[in-house]
């Protein structure tokens, strides 16, 4: 920012693009191939020496792949898939297998693939929850199959009387319209109530809600109890995998594989890439955004500039605050983008043993947790909330490699540990290194009360807390969403009332980012949302597809 | 035979009793306790000492009611002014909250943020105000009027403007930690702030909903000012009695110590109620006051029910989160440099929205606040009737204090009444020493003294998931129920709990109009 400030007129680069979109995650290489798809001459540009953003495959020890971020694939929408030809690009995205909850008694609750087995498995536990479940799945399925259309269109506000506005709001009615009277109850109640309230609505037995629970709490600083999380519990189930509504999958070859084929589909439609240097600022001319200048000093200049990066940064950060409206920048200040999660990736020298499971347990490859109670869970919110890391933390661990071997020697296993609560903040103060390890020695602590042999394995372990995130991948607070997804920041909320359409409030410049609608996870969703509109405003044919509805 | 029978002479029971009268129907409301007004009511404690038993303020009773029903010239009387609330410090640093003013240690960026907090948190409550008036919107609509419904909901939004509207959307559906955040820096302001959007329900300052629940609070007004507190000289139980002799002069008739046993049936038609005495008395109509979980699964049963419908009455969330203490002093009681002219006033123990967020913290758990929050008010200040010459009475509303305990209320009982009287000592040094009388009435109590299940002032969790159309569940939320000729008109029903009377207005007018689900 420096550079570019005091010697202005000095670039060492000019070139122009038609447009240059700032940051190289997964949202952003989107937009840029469908912007690029659409004709234009595109740039990406990307702080880190390699693209992904959050969506990265790293080898931090020889040998080892690690999804070191986000660490599977559900959200991904098919339509974005199919249009930009990821599998030409060689993305494949292989389901894995179920889900198992370790109990501190010794027991389990597997969540088993195979409907009649997993019934089976929550009769051992409940007969009464294993019928509810059925009604559960049922409920759950009628919210996913409600909010699916939405998440590939804009968002219209409700407080505008635009044409568009007031067509789109038109088409929301008719939508609801289809919607029998009960299920638009369910509606309500489920984007209002608490994970633990919803549950308790089907299940009895605490242990089966506890591993139901999780779900509602995943990358969000609320607790299972908070009103709220029923949704954010619906974010982690619309997803597919191959039309298999609600499943998971690995992006064979880590995640990185995603941001790759997206980043060859982009090259291959004539776009660029240039890595190594963030943006400084974001340059703006009589209130018109025209270029960036980079960190290095060089400046790229384009009519269309795109943020990927999440909405405190890109505002606060990169854009003096003197182009913005006032009220807007209050509001940027206050959007909530608290980090609430950490990661461990750990390198391990065999398969670790769980006896709960026994040996060549087909779980292993699912998500494993190990939780008792669904108070457990609130606790280590408490936690959170007084600004300490979780003395019982949240953990969701997967062994990648039982699904996808290429991300490991053969015999070794590459483990993604996401663990929550880790505030982005420690009693107000900074994290330490120190800190750091203390807390990775207590999940892999943890971990150890279950796996006797694990600790052993430990080849090498990498510890992620929101100050790494925040570091690395350059999301406020570690927030791996790009900001709460709670009511006040979710559909025409999102980031704030009255940019819910991916433009901001500079000529020329748009927001792609997970800050925007329909928000965080691999979903891409963003990125082409936003492209759809910039190519609207340029008046050019739209490349990207509307939701594609399979349901 | 009667045209209406009314089960249960709580506030909605009375004003409905006296709407449906008014239209000339012939009414007879049964009480089981022999007295009226419900929880609403003042009675004695201890050696010479009254109290309003339940609820100890008015803030919601809706002048639409006091004007329709004339209620004036049957006695209501709300005492010569409004109350202003002080937000006690236990160091003495008080700050006192009148209408849009401050005066305390508080800046004057908090000052002016406050004039326009209150300004706009008034403009969302009248809104909400205007849909209390009047049942809720279906939200798929069948008939010409309830397109209607949903337009005049849609217009109200817009009439706040852009500027609003945006807020209001954005805000309506989240906690009230993070809005006073980002207004304030004064923790006993944002304490007190707090305090008014989680009192009565299971929710912390930091749970969604809880500015929805704030806004509800304030969408009352008292000589036009939302937001505002009067104590009724007599206690709250004068308003009852006021509103028993609206009903009693427009002819409707009431019964006390007549307990209601079962709904009576003609085929699947409600048509009467049998009391425990075994009496039977035949209407054309029933409706009523009491909760809803006591309305379907005692009164009705739920073999007559839908097995749906059922489900969701039981799951309704009603589990009350407030306990009441009543203290008959020998003296007034000197909080530590408080003015003595504001022993009267509303005072608030709720020093820092975390206190109150740690305080809940406990209750997720099913446990008593260790450091509860507390609305105490000195009703003998005003009126020293309430208590033998020189004495007071202290009245507080405790939070939190779950129903379902850990453990049980049976021992936790009197532990819990020490730390309520402990903490009071905190901030008004020998209190304890002053106390002859006291009484501690926990959700338990409440449930058992006014039959509310759960104890739960509002008949059930003033939460989203539980408002409007949704009130008290799916199929029931506009008064009429899925019995034919059961209606509700209590606090479980829109809009909900606090003394409003718009519930029974709003029932009454559901009746007269023969409406259905």
């Amino acid at each position: 920012m420096t550079t570019s400030q005091s010697c202005p007129q000095y670039p060492r680069t000019v070139s122009n693009y038609d447009a240059i979109v700032i940051g190289a995650g997964h949202n952003g290489l989107t937009n840029a191939a469908y912007l690029a798809k659409s004709g234009l001459k595109v740039l990406v540009v990307e702080r880190n020496p390699y693209i992904g953003g959050a969506t990265v495959s790293r080898q931090l020890h020889e040998n080892w792949t690690y999804s070191n971020c986000s660490y599977v694939c559900s959200l991904l929408r098919p339509e974005i898939y199919r249009s930009l030809n990821l599998a030409k690009y060689g993305l494949q995205v292989v389901p894995y297998g179920g889900s198992v909850s370790m109990h501190s008694n010794g027991d389990y609750l597997g969540g088993y693939v195979d409907a009649d087995v997993k019934r089976r498995e929550m009769m051992r536990h409940s007969p009464k929850d294993a019928a509810a479940y059925a009604r559960y799945s049922r409920d759950i399925m009628r919210q996913c199959k409600i909010i699916r259309p939405f998440l590939m269109r804009t968002p219209a506000d409700p407080t505008s009387l635009k044409p568009r506005n007031v067509l789109e709001l038109i088409k929301l009615m008719q939508d609801v319209g289809n919607i029998p009277e009960r299920v638009l109850h369910d509606t309500i109640r489920f984007y209002s109530l608490s994970i633990a309230d919803y549950l308790n609505e089907y299940f009895e037995n605490d242990f089966i809600k506890a591993a139901f629970a999780g779900s509602g709490i995943i990358g969000t600083a609320m607790g299972v109890m908070s009103p709220g999380t029923a949704y954010v519990l619906l974010h982690h189930a619309m997803g597919d995998v191959d039309g298999n509504m609600g499943a998971w999958g690995f992006a064979r070859g880590g995640m990185g594989a995603i941001s790759r084929a997206m980043a060859d589909c982009l090259v291959d439609h004539g776009g660029e890439i240039k890595t190594g240097h963030g943006v400084g600022q974001i340059i703006v001319d009589n209130g018109k955004a025209t270029g960036v200048a980079l960190n290095n000093g060089d400046e790229f200049y384009a009519d269309t500039i795109v943020s990927n990066l999440d909405f405190k940064r890109t505002f606060l950060d990169i854009i003096e605050e003197k182009e913005l409206p006032s009220d807007f920048v209050k509001r940027a200040k206050n959007f909530k983008i608290r980090g609430s999660s950490g990661k461990l990736n750990i390198a391990l020298d065999g398969l670790p043993h769980f006896p709960a499971l026994g040996d060549d347990h087909p779980l292993m490859s699912g998500d494993m947790h190990f939780i008792d109670t669904v108070e457990q869970l609130e606790m280590a919110y408490d936690d959170w909330k007084a600004g300490q890391w979780s003395q019982n933390p949240y953990i969701d661990l997967l062994i990648p490699t039982m699904t996808d071997p290429t991300m490991a020697p053969p015999g070794k296993h590459y483990m993604s540990v996401f663990v929550q609560y880790a505030p982005p903040k420690l009693k107000g103060k900074d994290w330490t290194d120190a800190d750091r390890d203390a807390f990775g020695q207590k999940v892999i602590d943890k971990i150890a009360r279950y796996s006797p042999n694990f600790k052993d394995l430990i080849l090498h372990a990498e510890v992620r807390t929101p100050r790494e995130i925040e570091n690395e991948v350059g999301l406020t607070e570690g927030n791996i969403f790009q900001g709460e997804l709670s009511m006040d920041q979710l559909f025409f909320n999102r980031p704030i009332p009255g940019y819910a359409q991916y433009r901001a409030p500079i000529r020329g410049l748009y927001m792609c980012g997970s800050s925007n609608h329909p928000g965080g996870g691999v979903m891409a969703a963003p990125g082409a949302n936003a492209a759809r509109e910039i190519l609207r405003d340029l008046k050019r044919e739209n490349t990207v597809p509307a939701g594609w509805v399979d349901d | 035979m009667y045209d209406a029978i009314i089960i249960g002479a709580g506030h909605n029971g009375l004003v409905c009793a006296a709407y449906l009268a008014k239209a000339g129907r012939k009414v007879l409301v049964l009480e089981a306790n022999d007295r009226v007004g419900g929880a609403a009511i003042t009675r004695s404690f201890g050696t010479g000492f009254k109290v309003s038993a339940g609820a100890h303020l008015i803030n919601l009773l809706d002048p639409v009611v006091i004007d329709e029903l004339k209620l004036e010239s049957h006695g209501l009387d709300l005492g010569q002014k409004t109350l202003k609330t002080v937000s006690l410090s236990h160091k003495g640093q008080h700050l006192v909250i009148d209408g849009d003013q401050l005066t305390g240690q508080v800046s004057d960026e908090d000052r002016s943020a406050f004039a326009d907090y209150k300004a706009q948190m008034t403009r969302f409550s009248r809104l909400l105000n205007k849909l209390h008036l009047r049942p809720p919107p279906r939200l798929k609509p069948g008939r010409l009027s309830d397109y209607l419904d949903l337009l005049r909901v849609g217009a109200g939004l817009r009439r706040l403007g852009q500027r609003d509207m945006r807020d209001f959307l954005r805000i309506a559906g989240i906690n009230i930690y993070d809005v006073l955040e980002e207004h304030f820096d004064n923790e006993l302001l944002k304490g007190a702030l707090a305090f008014d959007a989680v009192l009565g329900n299971h929710l912390g300052p930091r749970s969604n909903g809880s500015v929805l629940n704030a806004l509800h609070r304030s969408s009352g007004r008292i000589n036009d000012d939302n937001g505002t507190f009067a104590s009724p000289p007599g206690g709250v139980g004068a308003v009852s009695e006021a509103l028993a002799k609206a009903a009693v002069a427009l002819g409707a008739k009431i019964r006390t110590g007549a307990p209601v046993e079962q709904l009576m049936f003609n085929g699947d038609t409600a048509c009467g109620v049998r009391l425990q005495s075994g009496e039977q008395i035949e209407a054309e109509t029933v409706v009523s006051n009491a909760d809803p979980k006591r309305t379907f699964l005692d009164l009705v049963g739920a073999r007559h029910l839908e097995a749906e419908f059922a489900q969701s009455i039981h799951r309704t969330r009603c589990s009350g989160n407030v306990a009441k203490l009543h203290l008959g002093l020998k003296s007034l009681p000197r909080f530590t440099e408080l003015d003595p002219t504001l022993a009267g006033e509303r005072l608030l123990i709720a020093p820092s929205a975390d206190y109150l967020d740690l305080a809940f913290n406990q209750a997720k758990y099913g446990h008593c606040s260790d450091h509860p929050a507390m609305e105490i008010t000195i009703p003998s200040v005003a009126d020293p009737s309430l208590a033998d010459e020189g004495h007071h009475v202290l009245s507080a509303i405790v939070q939190y204090a779950p129903y379902r305990l850990k453990g049980g209320w049976e021992h936790a009982h009197e532990p819990f009444k020490k730390t309520l009287i402990d903490q009071l000592d905190q901030y008004a040094p020998g209190l304890s020493l002053q106390v002859i009388s006291s009484e501690l009435l926990t959700p338990a109590d409440i449930e058992a003294e006014f039959g509310i299940t759960g104890g739960h002032w509002h008949h059930g969790e003033m939460t989203l998931d539980q408002a409007f159309m949704l009130r008290p569940a799916p199929g029931a939320g506009r008064y009429a129920t899925p019995i034919d000729g059961l209606y509700l008109c209590g606090a479980g029903s829109h809009p909900g709990g606090g003394v409003m009377g718009l519930a029974g207005r709003n029932a009454a007018q559901t009746v007269l109009s023969g409406g259905k689900t």
